[in-house]
């Protein structure tokens, strides 16, 4: 096999211009490949960190029908005590779970003494709210980064147009799931920034507030943001706990609970398989440039040594040798082109990483870029461009096999 | 029984709708340890008869036995084997590779043919470039020795898997008559020391001579048969 490799790499060097052209051209396709995977998986990756790391939770658990009527905010369909007492008991039994907080979600007027306007608001405990979404107190632009009891934090939009700011009391009004409708005055105490998807543009309260406006006797529960330890852990830690929560069924026996991911309640989820139907794309004619060239290089090769495939085949060389001879030269050039791509493709992700390029996404402005490369991105464009130049190369190196050893030696 | 026994064989090639006949029934026997010449004008059938004695294409008629195989029965796989084990062949233009050594083409065959273990193949190696003095530029390549050394070392290579036969096809014609009589020495030398059968085919007069039994064809047949000590069948 050593010889095999040897012979092969030495026919490489000695059509070096056409070598170092082709493998020129497979790495330009890894480096486009890499810096795409990455600049992209970077996007990604940082949105979907916003979203659940602010807003939503990994995951989410509600009662059955609740999602349906997500836009409503149903006070009708809201877990019991009794329901929250085992969802909670199913949580803790999976160690993945790093945090979870029940939330109150509510619509309401919210008034400034002189105007009134619509609000959504989620009820929660501090403390468990923030070791869910961490990055929440980073949305308050202004005022206390903490949710206190008699304190509300506005969401941004609402309070420029109500010109509301920290420190100005307000009324939040709601009516409850019996239609009586009760009010609070509380205090501003942050400036909540709005974020695109499901609840950025969400006020938040203390739970307790939450459930004096609704007039609650008995807390009742809208939903259970999730965090977990490994995001990648994310759809079995899901299976898991749906699994784990499907035994309990109402009196119709059909399940109580159902289990939410971010996927399914954040419309940024199209745009992630977006994202990725792009990178297939890319990967597709990364497979095309590495096929077409490989192929071309190696027909060549086969047609400029036909004489040469003549004499080693009568001097006794198997067919299978000879066949694995040029295999295993398009299998170098594939791995000199992977290699110098990979290695110029880090180069220009790590350079792109030291500028902090910025962007605007949505109503997130200054967002910085931090292009990264996984070894599992590396690993598998290196594969994709191997394994096309051993199959680039099977067809020229199948020709050359079969050829008479006869004709190939009267070959001028 | 012969090294080599050929009875009646025919080759006929097609070009479109017309049949040459290269070989009319053409009948020969080679014992082992000869140095045999095939002779003729160009187109006489010499290449077609050698290619057909080195398994590299088959007869339209007739039997062909070499080396105790009836070598028609040969598919391509078997006669690849065949020929890695038991012929060596020496080409008009040396045909070695340009990517190897002088000693990695004389290595060639005992490393991708025969498999034959790294220490062995040195010794056989450099045994044959001495031979052929050709061990000082055993690390040259091919564009960087003279067409006489280049087939000098194509003899070193035809001959390092201890073949029972050698085929040369005009071995001389792309050299200097000096270098043309130098190689077949070199050729002779080495039938006495290995006891290899030497087979090569030439026009060249010069170099006929050499020959310790001649075959001379003539458009596709055998028309003499000559022994160096006299002996001459028509």
């Amino acid at each position: 096999m050593h010889n095999l490799f040897k012979i092969a790499i030495r026919n490489l060097m000695r059509y070096r211009r056409r070598t170092i052209l082709t493998a020129s051209l497979i790495a330009i396709g890894v480096i486009f490949v890499l810096v795409f995977v990455s600049a992209s998986g970077s996007f990604k990756n940082m949105i979907i960190r916003e979203i659940t790391g602010s807003m939503l939770g990994d995951m989410e658990i509600h009662r059955k029908g609740y999602v349906a009527s997500i836009d409503n905010l149903p006070l009708t369909l809201m877990m019991n005590p009794q329901q929250v007492k085992k969802a909670k008991e199913a949580i803790k039994a999976i160690p993945e779970i790093e945090a979870y907080s029940p939330r109150i979600k509510f619509g309401g007027l919210f008034s400034n003494f002189i105007e009134t306007t619509n609000i959504r608001l989620n009820g929660v405990y501090p403390d468990m709210e923030m070791k869910t979404l961490p990055l929440l107190p980073s949305r308050i632009i202004q005022g206390e980064k903490a949710i206190k009891k008699g304190e509300i934090i506005v969401p941004e939009l609402l309070a420029r147009g109500m010109k509301v700011n920290v420190g100005d009391m307000v009324v939040v009004i709601a009516t409850n799931k019996d239609g009586s409708v009760n009010g609070k005055q509380l205090k501003v105490s942050g400036i909540l920034e709005s974020a695109t998807g499901p609840g950025g543009r969400d006020g938040y309260l203390h739970i307790e507030d939450a459930m004096e406006i609704l007039r609650m006797d008995e807390q009742e529960i809208s939903e259970i943001a999730i965090r977990i330890r490994d995001f990648d852990k994310l759809r079995s830690v899901a299976n898991t706990l749906e699994s784990d929560l499907s035994k309990y069924v109402n009196k119709q026996g059909k399940p109580v609970f159902e289990v939410n991911t971010w996927e399914t309640l954040s419309p940024f989820f199209n745009i992630a398989r977006m994202i990725d139907m792009m990178t297939l794309f890319i990967k597709i004619m990364l497979i095309a440039i590495v096929l077409i060239s490989i192929m071309n290089v190696m027909i060549m090769a086969v047609y400029e040594r036909i004489r040469e495939i003549g004499t080693i085949a009568a001097i006794g060389t198997l067919p299978g040798k000879i066949l694995s001879m040029f295999v295993i030269e398009g299998f170098c050039l594939g791995v000199l082109g992977a290699v110098v791509g990979n290695i110029f493709g880090l180069v220009i992700v790590h350079i792109l990483d030291i500028a902090k390029i910025t962007f605007d996404f949505s109503r997130k402005t200054g967002l910085v870029l931090s292009p990264t490369l996984q070894s599992y991105d590396i690993l598998m464009v290196s594969g994709i461009v191997i394994i096309v130049a051993v199959l680039g190369s099977l067809q020229p190196a199948l020709k050359a096999s079969k050829m008479e050893p006869i004709r190939a030696l009267r070959h001028v | 029984m012969g090294l080599i026994v050929a009875k009646n064989i025919s080759k006929d090639y097609h070009a479109g709708e017309v049949t040459v006949r290269a070989l009319k029934g053409v009948s020969f026997g080679i014992e082992p340890g000869s140095f045999v010449s095939f002779v003729g004008p160009s187109g006489s059938g010499k290449t077609t008869l050698l290619n057909l004695i080195g398994c590299l294409d088959k007869p339209t008629d007739g039997t062909l036995t070499v080396v105790d195989t009836n070598v028609l029965q040969l598919d391509r796989k078997q006669a690849a084997f065949f020929r890695g084990h038991h012929i060596g062949f020496i080409f008009q233009d040396f045909n070695l590779i340009p990517v190897l050594t002088v000693f990695e083409n004389v290595e060639y065959p005992l490393l991708m043919v025969q498999n034959v273990e790294a220490g062995e193949r040195k010794i056989r190696v450099m045994n044959l470039l001495e031979a052929v003095g050709m061990e000082k530029q055993r690390d040259k390549y091919p564009d960087q020795i003279s067409g006489g050394q280049k087939q000098r070392v194509a003899v070193a290579r035809a001959l390092v898997t201890n073949p029972k036969l050698v085929l040369a096809d005009e071995p001389t014609a792309n050299l200097d008559h000096k270098t043309a009589h130098m190689v077949i020495e070199l050729m002779k030398k080495m039938r006495g020391e290995f006891k290899t059968t030497f087979i090569f085919s030439t026009h060249d007069q010069k170099i006929v001579g050499e020959a310790e039994i001649l075959y001379v064809l003539e458009d596709g047949e055998l028309v003499n048969r000559q022994m160096k000590w006299g002996e001459s069948h028509a």
